[in-house]
């Protein structure tokens, strides 16, 4: 009995520790108290229930549209085998249990786009849509009248949409990838395509017009000194962007995202991850992040500092996978918008990343195929796969030098053959303007060349 | 036990010499290249006294040994020959001696070499007759098992092993490996060292030192009982029973015939010794079947590994422009690697051993098919580059004809010029900006120079300094145009420091 005793004032002595602990925790660092506990009572977004009611919906002023602040990107479904022929065809069924998953999901917006999947997102788009309500979801596609801006061909496109689309009504439409001031007058305004659109939307056709920008800052500008009332705009915005949008021709998301506002613009955002690349962090910036929450994953980060600011209409992901899907449904149900303090940790990652080596490809392959046979997209990520492994051989006199160059110049073979490699690049400049990056190819090429040459030579 | 001895050290420096052809990292080649160091012929023409001497020393004192244990291409064929002997026992019976045909030999042999003959030096010379086989024959298949353990490594994101493209360098070096396979094949599984004690040079000459030596087989006339059993089991046929009498010339010391007395009549001994020392001679067995296991895995991983590399190519080859195959120009002097000094040097002492072809990591160097200096090494840049840093020919050469070079001094060693094409240049005909000399020369020798200097978008043209140039074929190589570039290499009779 006595004995019994004494183990229950121990326990009972822990208990009160800990909860002093837990209080001088929380009033050390004053702003953490509810990471500590989601640290340690929910658990990680990669698993467990998938909440069907709790999604965050974010209203459009201009329509009145609940719009789910997680938007499906229809760029990258799967395809598959066709049976018994060597042809692949989209995997409409895998397509199908996607969709249907995000609409009883609480997700309600669809990007899609004439020229996404090799000309057949929108057929796909359409399928999958017509087996629900039409209420149960609102369709965005574009013009991507980027080779012929004919009116006649980007009318024909635009009507193409709806029959692919198999809708007498487009929800969103959008000016596809606005470049510069020059391309954007050629493709929309001086062939009357905007007029045309504008009309199309009174007559209730299109219910919200827009445009998604990827270009030059004068070009934002003068779409928005229009003088049409937009209803919503699509930029690239995550947390590297939003100040240190690192090639010469991104932009600040800051700026646009602030210019959106006063024009009463919402804002969709697209590349929330930046290509894949926020998903997966080199390990001092991870490191920065699991200190803030050890369960959350930092796509999850990503996602949830995209749909914070409040006129962020919803937030485009092509989601491949069931688990992406499922990760990012639970991380918007609902959201829990970024602090002023976990802010700040992002702000740094992004710093750290800037000043890293990573080149901001996001292999979409774009550039190719090179005319001197080089495999671009596959020389840079293996370049940067050693950038955020930490595995990019650096000093001769670092412990793990022998190791790291042998599985940098290894791997570069087995993933690139020789004659693919940075080193045949000659700096011809024809890819130069593919990049929607805007990464100075050539030069990157060279740079990893030197690199490699550096490495092969260092023999010790 | 001479004979385990024998046979033990046989194998070590047997089993290093050839894996000396076989290893593409250079890492053997740095412990183990005196193996091919001490081989007699490329020591006699590397001028290497020390060497010299030992092997004098070595058989005037042990008899033949260099051939039983040294030379890779006497081991060889009595590896041939154990397993001939397998199927048929005490197959050998006594010769005479084919003296007039190892005189006649012999003095081709010296002729071909003051008269600087090389393609008959290197036919009849045994070390680079093995090199050869070796580098030609076995190497693609140690390559092709390294390549298996490569894809299985790349399966497990291990960088253990590496891939390396296996090619055949030339068609004339491998037929001819083949032949001398297949004929010193033939007459080691029909007669053990006939080769040795008819054709081959140093045989002949090592076997006047061995007459004379000072250990020797000798037969014990009164424990004889003339049941032939070690004539039987000679494989150079040099003991005569009737006779009671041991051809020393011919005896190349395998102690095989000590072990096979069973009357303790044959001891291996000082010929100036007086007293007969008994010997406990064991019976021996050894045990080879691994050999031919290792032989069916190697085959069975070449036959998996080139369907598994088809299948690679084709996912590698989808939505990327085709390259061309570069093809070879004519050269009007063909290239020597830095080192070699001169083309006259390397004719002079090369033997075509092929060691140098086999170390060459850059696949620059490859076996000439000019009559003059057939199978000598040459050098041509379609698949890649003398790179500055690395020196591995000069390092492996037996023969002098590739002379030991620093980094240094290869860098500022002049091999050949570069010389310019416009026909070919693509920022000449074509109007495509390209760099790709200027940027890849190591001695910043190519400048790229407007055609007009006032225009600012002028097509700009490369321009080789000669007197820079070091000719190592990084312009040549990396040159775009296909199948012919627009830089080439032109060769130096004799090297220059630049």
């Amino acid at each position: 009995m006595e004995k019994e005793k004494k183990n229950i004032d121990r326990r009972n002595f822990l208990k009160t520790l800990g909860a002093g602990v837990a209080v001088t925790g929380g009033a050390l660092y004053g702003f953490t108290p509810d990471i500590k506990a989601a640290n340690t009572t929910s658990s990680s977004k990669l698993s467990g229930e998938v909440p069907t009611n709790k999604m965050t919906y974010r209203t459009n002023p201009h329509s009145g549209d609940h719009v789910s602040l997680l938007g499906y990107g229809c760029m990258r479904w799967p395809f598959r085998q066709k049976p018994g022929s060597k042809e692949e065809e989209p995997d409409q069924e895998t397509i199908n249990r996607l969709v249907d998953y995000a609409i009883e999901h609480g997700v309600n917006y669809f990007d899609t786009a004439p020229v996404y999947m090799r000309g057949l997102s929108e057929a796909c788009a359409g399928i999958a849509l017509k087996r629900h309500p039409r209420d149960k979801f609102l369709i965005a596609t574009k013009l991507s009248n980027m080779r012929d801006f004919s009116f006649e061909q980007s009318k024909e496109m635009y009507l193409q949409s709806f029959k692919n689309l198999q809708v007498d009504h487009i929800d969103y439409y959008l000016l596809h990838s606005l470049g510069s001031v020059e391309n954007c007058k050629k493709r929309f305004i001086d062939n009357g395509m905007v007029d045309f659109l504008v009309k199309e939307r009174k007559a209730g056709r299109i219910r919200n017009l827009g445009w998604s920008f990827h270009g030059e800052v004068e070009a934002f500008d003068y779409m928005l000194a229009q003088d049409i009332q937009w209803d919503f705009a699509q930029i690239q915005l995550n947390y590297i962007d939003w100040k240190n949008a690192d090639t010469s021709w991104n932009v600040n998301a800051e700026y646009l995202y602030d210019e959106l506002v006063k024009h009463n613009v919402p804002a969709v955002i697209m590349e929330p991850l930046l290509g894949g690349r926020l998903a997966n962090l080199p390990y001092h910036s991870l490191k920065l992040l699991k200190e803030m929450d050890i369960n959350a994953t930092p796509a999850e980060w990503a996602f949830r500092y995209a749909g914070t600011p409040e006129h962020v209409l919803t937030v485009l992901s092509g989601m491949v996978y069931m688990e992406h899907l499922q990760e990012n449904i639970r991380t918007y149900s609902p959201l829990e918008p970024v602090n002023a303090e976990e802010d700040k940790v992002l702000q740094k990652i992004a710093l750290q990343m800037k000043n890293s080596d990573f080149i901001p490809c996001t292999t979409c392959q774009y550039c190719m195929p090179c005319p001197y046979g080089i495999d671009i997209p596959s020389v840079f990520s293996h370049y940067n796969k050693c950038v955020n492994d930490n595995l990019l051989p650096k000093d001769a006199q670092d412990p793990n030098y022998r190791e790291a160059r042998r599985a940098f110049l290894v791997g570069y073979d087995r993933q690139v053959p020789k004659l693919r490699q940075a080193s045949h690049c000659i700096g011809c400049d024809v890819c130069r303007s593919k990049c929607p990056q805007r990464i100075n190819i050539p030069q990157e090429m060279s740079r990893i060349d030197v690199f490699t040459n550096k490495l092969r030579t260092e023999i010790y | 036990m001479l004979r385990k001895i024998r046979v033990a050290l046989a194998a070590i420096v047997f089993t290093l010499l050839t894996l000396l052809f076989l290893d593409f990292t250079g890492t053997l080649q740095a412990w183990f290249g005196w193996l091919a160091k001490i081989q007699l012929v490329p020591a006699i023409l590397a001028f290497n006294a020390g060497v010299l001497i030992f092997l004098i020393l070595l058989t005037l004192i042990f008899g033949r040994v260099y051939c039983s244990v040294i030379c890779p291409l006497g081991v060889c064929q009595d590896i041939i020959s154990w397993f001939a002997g397998k199927t048929k026992r005490n197959r050998f019976t006594y010769s005479r001696p084919l003296s007039w045909l190892r005189y006649v030999m012999l003095a081709i042999f010296i002729v071909a070499l003051s008269l600087g003959l090389s393609v008959i030096v290197a036919l009849f010379e045994p070390y680079s007759a093995f090199g050869r086989i070796a580098s030609e024959l076995l190497a693609p298949i140690y390559l092709l098992g390294n390549n298996l353990l490569a894809f299985f490594a790349e399966k497990i994101d291990s960088y253990a092993f590496y891939s390396v493209d296996i090619w055949i360098k030339s068609g004339v070096t491998l037929a001819v490996a083949a032949i001398t396979l297949v004929v010193i094949g033939f007459l080691s599984w029909r007669n053990g060292r006939t080769y040795c004690n008819t054709v081959c040079p140093v045989g002949t000459v090592l076997g006047w030192l061995s007459k004379i030596s000072i250990m020797r087989p000798f037969i014990n006339v009164d424990k004889c009982t003339n049941c032939r059993l070690c004539e039987k089991n000679c494989k150079a046929s040099c003991i005569d029973i009737k006779t009671h009498a041991i051809d020393y010339s011919r005896c190349v010391a395998c102690m095989d015939c000590i072990g096979k007395c069973k009357f303790d009549a044959m001891h291996y001994k000082c010929a100036f010794a007086k007293k007969d020392s008994p010997q406990k001679d064991v019976a021996e067995k050894s045990d080879d079947s691994s050999v031919s296991r290792r032989n069916f895995l190697s085959l069975t991983a070449l036959l998996t590994l080139t369907t598994t590399l088809k299948a690679q190519e084709k996912a590698v080859q989808g939505g990327l422009a085709t390259i061309e195959d570069k093809k070879i120009p004519k050269r009007t002097t063909h290239i020597v690697p830095p080192g070699a000094q001169s083309i006259k040097n390397v004719e002079r002492h090369c033997t075509a051993c092929q060691l140098c072809i086999s170390a060459c990591p850059n696949k620059v160097l490859r076996p000439s098919t000019a009559l003059t200096r057939l199978m000598q090494p040459e050098m041509a840049y379609e698949q890649g580059y003398c790179r500055p840093e690395c020196t591995r020919c000069s390092e492996v050469c037996p023969t002098g004809a590739i002379l030991k070079i620093t980094r240094e001094n290869k860098v500022s060693t002049q091999i050949g010029r570069a010389v310019w094409i416009a026909d070919n240049c693509i920022a000449n005909t074509q109007n495509v900006r390209c760099n790709a000399c200027e940027r890849h020369c190591p001695v910043a020798a190519i400048h790229l120079v407007a055609v007009d200097p006032n225009d600012r978008r002028s097509k700009q043209l490369p321009v080789v300094s000669t007197e820079m140039c070091i000719g190592c074929g990084a312009c040549e190589y990396y040159c775009p145009a296909r199948p012919f570039s627009a830089m080439y290499v032109e060769g130096n009779e004799v090297h220059r420091t630049i």
